[in-house]
């Protein structure tokens, strides 16, 4: 199983929620966060005085999937989040050694 | 006794006092909301002390006898209030008590008003003890240079001399843009600069953490500015009437001044603009309202919210930390409104005089600057001398690591915001009572 790590733009989300929805995923934890990539910050004035803002607000997609789907859910992902602007964001995946569903006791990818 | 102009005075006190509560709300919203709390105590604060004082001996320091050249009232002569109970103690044609309720109003909003300027960093405890000297050594003379007026007898003559601002100097200073708003302001950028920038300052955005309270703040500050100018009036007359739609128009102006300008300046109209064209605009108009027409009040309102929007990044330039603009709003917006009477007063408003651009020279233009630097020089050098002596004595300012964790926390033990349901609402903690209590608590818990 594969952990698929999606940093996005926050205006993207529905898309992307509902092209993972469409390829069959069932579940997914979002989560509010801030960083930079190559975008870095930018600059902003309130008040009569210029800031800089480091870090941007991003949204972080979590998705624990099967080891067969992560090509057409990569593909998915970056196809919905894409706006062509700097600052779209990444996308990584990362090796599940087990899954177990609370409530069964189910594990692998039964508890997908 | 008139019991119309007592009713409306009375009812004017209420809504002055309102005002500290509603500064709490609009200064609480400004800050972040680690120091929501020590923000709003500091308002609370100068209320619980300076209604004390007021009582004790400050009436007494602003409204007693003068003690010579209109600098001070007898501090002792009403001590307590000591012989204005009476039924036929008058002050004008209202009982002496309505009126010292009236003025202990103002008395405590002035010193609310400085702690916009240490947001974030003062401890409550010398805070408390700064705010009892300075409306003892600052206020309460100030207040009787400028509200104090000549007592008369019926054939004209000077019976019970006043204060020199009111009296000698005649500057015009209806409800108070110098001894409220300049004294205030002046006092802002001493204690700033006495206290120093807060950690961060001016590298990060200290952006208001919460925007509705500081319109309800203005909000309620508005409703109460009524009170403040037309309850000034000490009746209820035509004074009261124009005074009154002076304090909606020129704020209303100022509100369009202040927009207009961030709009130019920085592209975008902002929440915080328009509460603070707000504030900006009752300032201004605070001392002119009885001097000039309606018009003037929307020009004296117009100018001073673009002035005040423009002053308010001075500080960035000089580097000191006014937290929340008390210099950019109530030092500048005082000593516009305050000045410009000298421009635009008109003889067709209650006070009866010409400014320059109504043909009346500059004599009224010199005697309103005089007053305003007058009270701006005296309240800075001993607000400078007041918050040193704080400093170096019982020490006036939160440890930097209190600052950066929560000041609301160090200096009271409480959050504005608890949120956070598994460090707060579901402690571990069990209550530690005194001994008996607990024999009690177990007692009732085995049922």
């Amino acid at each position: 199983m594969k952990l698929v790590t999606a940093i996005i733009k926050p205006f993207t989300l529905d898309d992307v929620k509902g092209a993972l929805e469409q390829l069959g995923v069932l579940g997914m934890t979002v989560s509010e966060v801030q960083g930079y990539g190559r975008q870095k910050g930018h600059t902003e004035v309130y008040r009569g005085a210029e800031y800089s803002v480091d870090f941007v607000p991003k949204i972080k997609i979590e998705v624990v999937i099967d080891d067969t789907a992560v090509e057409k859910v990569l593909e998915a992902v970056v196809e919905a989040a894409r706006t062509g602007k700097i600052g779209d964001g990444k996308v990584w995946v990362t090796s599940v050694d087990t899954v177990v569903r609370v409530r069964t006791g189910e594990r692998g990818s039964d508890a997908l | 006794m008139d019991t119309g102009d007592t009713a409306w005075v009375l009812t004017s006190a209420a809504l002055v006092l309102l005002m500290t509560p509603g500064l709490a709300f609009f200064y609480g919203g400004m800050v972040r909301s680690k120091s929501v709390l020590n923000m709003m105590m500091m308002s609370l604060g100068a209320m619980a002390v300076v209604g004390v004082l007021w009582v004790l001996f400050g009436y007494s320091t602003a409204f007693g006898a003068d003690v010579g050249g209109g600098l001070l009232g007898k501090p002792f002569e009403f001590f307590g209030l000591d012989g204005l109970l009476a039924a036929d103690s008058l002050v004008g044609k209202l009982p002496s008590t309505v009126f010292v309720a009236f003025q202990a109003m103002f008395a405590i909003i002035t010193v609310a008003l400085i702690s916009g300027a240490i947001a974030d960093r003062a401890r409550f405890g010398p805070w408390l003890l700064f705010a009892g000297l300075w409306a003892t050594i600052v206020y309460f003379p100030v207040a009787h240079w400028v509200f104090d007026f000549d007592g008369k007898d019926e054939a004209g003559n000077v019976v019970d001399p006043g204060g020199w601002i009111a009296n000698k100097l005649l500057a015009i200073d209806f409800a108070g843009g110098t001894a409220v708003h300049i004294n205030a302001g002046a006092a802002g950028l001493a204690l700033a600069i006495v206290l120093g920038k807060r950690v961060g300052w001016p590298k990060e955005p200290m952006k208001p953490h919460s925007l509705p309270l500081v319109v309800l703040g203005a909000g309620l500050l508005w409703f109460g500015w009524f009170g403040f100018n037309a309850g000034s009036a000490l009746g209820a007359n035509g004074t009261a009437g124009v005074t009154f739609i002076n304090t909606l128009v020129a704020t209303c102006a100022a509100m369009l001044g202040w927009l207009l300008t961030e709009r130019i300046r920085d592209g975008k109209a902002t929440t915080l603009g328009a509460a603070s064209g707000v504030i900006a605009g009752l300032v201004a108009i605070t001392p002119a309202c009885s001097a000039v027409t309606p018009v003037g009040a929307i020009a004296i309102g117009a100018i001073t919210g673009v002035l005040c929007a423009l002053a308010v990044s001075l500080k960035y330039r000089f580097g000191f930390d006014d937290s929340l603009d008390v210099v950019g709003v109530h030092l500048v917006g005082g000593l516009s409104g305050t000045i410009l009477i000298g421009l635009f007063a008109s003889e067709a408003a209650p006070a009866k005089i010409n400014g320059l651009f109504y043909g009346g020279g500059v004599d009224q233009l010199w005697r309103q600057a005089v007053g305003a630097f007058a009270v701006l020089g005296y309240s800075f050098v001993l607000s400078l001398a007041l918050g040193y002596l704080v400093k170096f004595t019982v020490g006036f300012r939160a440890s930097e690591e209190a600052e950066v964790a929560s000041i609301d926390e160090a200096e009271h033990a409480e959050r504005a915001y608890e949120y956070g349901s598994l460090t707060s609402a579901r402690g571990t903690g069990k209550p530690s009572v005194a001994a008996g209590a607990t024999a009690v608590l177990e007692g009732s818990n085995k049922k």
